[in-house]
């Protein structure tokens, strides 16, 4: 039974989506969304990567050796990544030095490989693409969502802009690390709650 | 044995193909990513170096060979003239090289100031060198033709209380900045006359 090309797509962004449904790639997750902009600019990082990822690798399907297929994955998700991370160096410095090792870190990051192999290497090349463009843009806006909440309460600032008055006492919780788990927990429980239906 | 053959030419044409390609991408954005980090990473120790000038010192710098390695000299135009060159050394610190800018006035050959660029020093101690522009400011007027020390090596420079080795890497650094102006002072000369005109 195969699902059509708008289905692939939006199964990222809901009913697969990363870090809440299938709950990968939390690392980053809890790491880089102290701000809204550190956010969107990981999820950009990690759809690139995916979607060329994915169609690379179903395009490879037919010629991967299985026995060294996780071994070639890895070979072709690490170039992607380091793509990202010199066109980065080269464009967005200031943003490149925030995501520090978390950019290089997308190479062991569960999600290209999870899709790689639980569906690129089974599914044609536009299959793929819809595959890794739906769960990417998922990724990013989830991160964005959780950042725009912690930067929101944690610094009382959105992109960089100051929303409160000077009266406004930041919940500095919010930006730590175990404000961060929090945070995802109640989305998580939030997600789970409008699914249940 | 087939099976083994298709594994090897699989991996080794994947290998080929992505390190081709990272190596043409790495050329490509290398001048790029130098002059990003030369504007984000050194860009603030220069400017604070050279406050006051009229020119972009990173858009009017030249390179120059000093034996085996070739140093990027930064000019600043102070009062209509270029009369300051910065430059970056290096001294051994605690946790590493400690990276400082020192600028120099070429009309007076003293050290303009100075400023720490890169560093892994402890937080709080070491990174002081970095952070409080009073251990910086000591530098500024120091002669060329002495020798840069801490005071309790009999030089003129306080240490900051608690880090020692990394207030002398930056003795040694600015230090070795000074033989290298002296040493270099003709073709400099040369370079900002060619400058001015």
């Amino acid at each position: 039974m195969a699902k059509t090309l708008t289905q692939e797509f939006t199964k990222g962004l809901w009913a697969e989506i990363p870090p809440f449904r299938l709950v990968l790639g939390l690392c980053p997750t809890l790491a880089v969304t102290k701000t809204v902009e550190n956010a969107v600019g990981m999820g950009i990082a990690v759809t690139f990567v995916l979607v060329c990822s994915n169609v690379l690798i179903s395009m490879m399907r037919r010629i991967i050796p299985s026995k060294v297929r996780i071994a070639v994955f890895i070979i072709v998700i690490a170039t992607f990544v380091t793509v990202v991370e010199l066109l980065m160096q080269a464009y967005t410095y200031p943003l490149f030095l925030k995501l520090g090792i978390f950019i290089p870190l997308i190479v062991v990051n569960c999600i290209p490989l999870g899709r790689a192999e639980a569906f690129s290497c089974k599914n044609g090349v536009l299959a793929s693409f819809a595959d890794g463009l739906g769960l990417g843009i998922g990724y990013a806006l989830s991160l964005t969502v959780l950042a725009a909440i912690r930067e929101v309460f944690g610094s009382g600032t959105l992109l960089g802009h100051t929303l409160f008055g000077p009266g406004f006492q930041p919940f500095t919780f919010m930006v730590l690390a175990p404000g961060a788990f929090v945070c995802l927990g109640l989305l998580l429980a939030l997600m789970n709650l409008a699914g249940k239906k | 044995m087939r099976e083994m053959i298709h594994m090897v030419v699989v991996l080794t044409v994947l290998s080929a193909f992505s390190g081709g390609l990272l190596a043409a991408l790495r050329e490509s954005t290398q001048e790029q990513i130098e002059v990003q980090q030369l504007q984000f990473v050194k860009g603030p120790a220069i400017g604070a170096i050279l406050k006051g000038a009229t020119n972009d010192p990173i858009a009017d710098r030249f390179k120059l060979k000093d034996g085996e390695v070739e140093r990027n000299f930064f000019v600043g135009v102070l009062n209509g003239k270029p009369s300051a060159l910065v430059f970056e050394t290096s001294g051994k610190g605690f946790g590493g090289d400690v990276g400082v800018m020192v600028g120099f006035n070429t009309d007076e050959n003293k050290i303009m100031g100075i400023g720490v660029t890169t560093h892994s020093e402890t937080p709080g101690m070491g990174s002081k060198a970095k952070d409080d522009p009073a251990f910086g400011n000591q530098f500024k007027g120091l002669a060329v033709d002495k020798p840069v020390k801490v005071t309790s090596d009999g030089g003129a420079v306080n240490a900051i209380s608690g880090a020692t080795i990394t207030s002398r890497a930056v003795c040694n650094a600015a230090g070795d900045a000074a033989a290298i102006y002296t040493r270099l002072k003709p073709q400099l000369t040369e370079q900002l006359n060619k400058f001015g005109k």
